[in-house]
């Protein structure tokens, strides 16, 4: 008994061990999983196949992918507490950053395609319309979490940079108002979105309130 | 009793069976012809600037009378005029209504013409149709959220027909009614809007010789997704303004409740004329994007009244456009 204790010890030591090199070999995979949207994106708006509103489509589905990726980094950590999925803390950053580009895509978009670098309408865009105001605040409030998102960083800040990275709660609560604010009248999506958004966030509420 | 209905809807969709084929049909054998034809004007050092792709093109009214009316614009094409369209009753997606329409049963038709009028009651599409002369007018059509497109539509004068309806001078509006059958229309299973869909004119917008009852476009019947079997045309207003598959008209002394005002009193006026100078309160007005257009090309000035002021703005002159958006 005792032995086979052992072995299945020195078994699981094993596994342990060996699954660095598996991170290794999915890390860059998920990375181009995650690329994946933003290259067929691209392929598609330069093979002429987004449909006749092209602007349109590139700037919805660079939002949408924005909130999803939001919506997946909030996932990680009640994921990997409740399913014991320690791993998965490997990909909170990636999916963190990936948010971020894909904002920083949904954004340069706008002022490219929408706009044409016209300055004096992004201006008087972002000052006039609330959705588009609050949507340029979730922006502002990701570059200081993208920019602290090194390892060095994390070691400067210590227990602050748990403190600032908190600030993604509010940003995620902006980032679906900001789609809330721009829907005519069908709100399935956002709605689905805001069910899933209200359990993550719900999830950290309850275990604050367990302490 | 059960039994004969079951049969009768049988038959029906035999008969629009045989319908869409000898469409069909008819369209292969135009492009053919087109396709000699174009050749010919090729040959011949001719060129039509209007005629974004002949095979856009079907040939569904052979008698039809081509108008002055937007021969010089630039078309665009069928297919994004048909995959891109705003028809909440199939579904808010902007491809729904070509993906959720094609089983839509726009024959047998009839609309309902109640208020204040001489000749109300309920018509036959073909009965009101039998007294048009189909004619073609390239329009051009501004959407509220700020895209346009300019479609070639088949149809006739809406003044025409409202007069045979005999309007008293109690018809100072007329409203619109869009059918209400969520078994066949699945966008309204849910309330995104207050169905049925609800538009109107005054009167006199009305009886402009620009608004126009279509029931075809690029020489096809009305696909079903741009509003078969008939819809109001009004180029100078915001698209939601021209209302699909009507199935009632109703002349009032007030002004008629319309849908998009009720669901947005802000941001949907009554008039919703098109108006660079009034901003939607979410988005510009000032500029549109024309479908089909590659997504490195800036958008186009939009015009006051979409450009037809000429023949409009007399009917909003003492108007404040700001207040009656």
């Amino acid at each position: 008994m005792l032995q086979l204790e052992a072995v299945i010890k020195s078994n699981l030591f094993m596994l342990i061990k060996h699954r660095a090199p598996a991170v290794n070999f999915f890390k860059p995979m998920v990375f181009i999983l995650c690329f994946l949207p933003f290259m067929l994106l691209v392929f598609n708006a330069l093979n002429n196949e987004l449909g006749p509103n092209p602007v349109e489509e590139i700037i919805r589905t660079l939002g949408d992918w924005a909130i999803y990726f939001i919506l997946i980094g909030l996932t990680i950590t009640p994921a990997r507490k409740v399913f014991k999925l320690n791993w998965l803390i490997r990909y909170r950053r990636m999916t963190g950053l990936f948010a971020f580009f894909y904002v920083c895509m949904h954004f340069l978009s706008y002022i490219w395609f929408d706009q044409f670098f016209s300055i004096e309408n992004i201006v008087k865009d972002i000052i006039k319309r609330p959705f588009i105001t609050i949507g340029f605040i979730s922006f502002l409030l990701l570059i200081p979490l993208a920019v602290t998102s090194t390892n060095g960083m994390m070691k400067r800040l210590k227990k602050n940079w748990g403190r600032l990275h908190q600030v993604i709660y509010p940003v995620s609560i902006l980032a679906l108002l900001h789609y809330f604010m721009m829907i005519k009248a069908d709100y399935l999506v956002p709605g689905v979105m805001l069910v899933i958004l209200s359990v993550l966030l719900g999830y950290r509420v309850i275990l604050k309130f367990k302490r | 009793m059960s039994f004969l209905i079951k049969t009768a809807s049988k038959q029906d969709i035999k008969s629009s069976d045989i319908t869409n084929e000898s469409d069909y049909l008819n369209r292969r054998e135009f492009i053919k012809q087109t396709g000699i034809l174009a050749g010919a004007a090729w040959a011949g050092g001719l060129g039509s600037p209007a005629l974004a792709n002949t095979s856009d093109y079907g040939s569904d009214y052979p008698n039809l009378i081509k108008t002055a009316y937007g021969k010089s614009e630039k078309l665009t094409s069928f297919e994004d005029a048909t995959t891109y369209n705003n028809f909440y009753e199939f579904g808010t997606g902007k491809k729904d209504p070509a993906q959720n329409a094609s089983n839509f049963k726009t024959d047998p038709w009839s609309i309902t013409v109640e208020g204040e009028a001489n000749k109300t009651g309920t018509f036959h599409l073909e009965d009101i149709l039998k007294h048009a002369q189909i004619e073609e007018r390239i329009y051009r059509f501004r959407c509220v959220e700020a895209w346009s497109m300019t479609v070639p539509w088949l149809g006739f004068s809406l003044a025409d027909m409202l007069k045979r309806f005999e309007p008293t001078s109690k018809a100072k509006y007329v409203q619109f009614d869009t059918l209400y059958d969520p078994q066949q229309m699945p966008g309204q299973v849910r309330r995104v809007l207050d169905w049925p869909y609800r538009d109107g004119l005054r009167m006199d917008e009305a009886m402009n010789p620009l608004c126009f009852m279509a029931t075809g476009i690029y020489g096809h019947h009305m696909p079903n997704q741009n509003g078969a079997p008939i819809r109001l045309v009004v180029p100078w207003k915001y698209g939601f303004k021209s209302i699909k598959s009507i199935v009632k008209i109703k002349f009032t002394e007030h002004e008629p409740v319309c849908t998009w005002n009720v669901t947005g009193p802000k941001e949907y006026g009554f008039y919703s004329n098109v108006n660079p100078n009034v901003d939607h309160p979410r988005w510009s007005q000032a500029t549109e994007r024309a479908l089909g257009s590659k997504f490195w090309e800036p958008k186009a000035k939009t015009q006051l009244f979409n450009g037809y002021g000429e023949q409009v703005a007399h009917l909003y002159k003492d108007m404040d456009l700001k207040k009656y958006f």
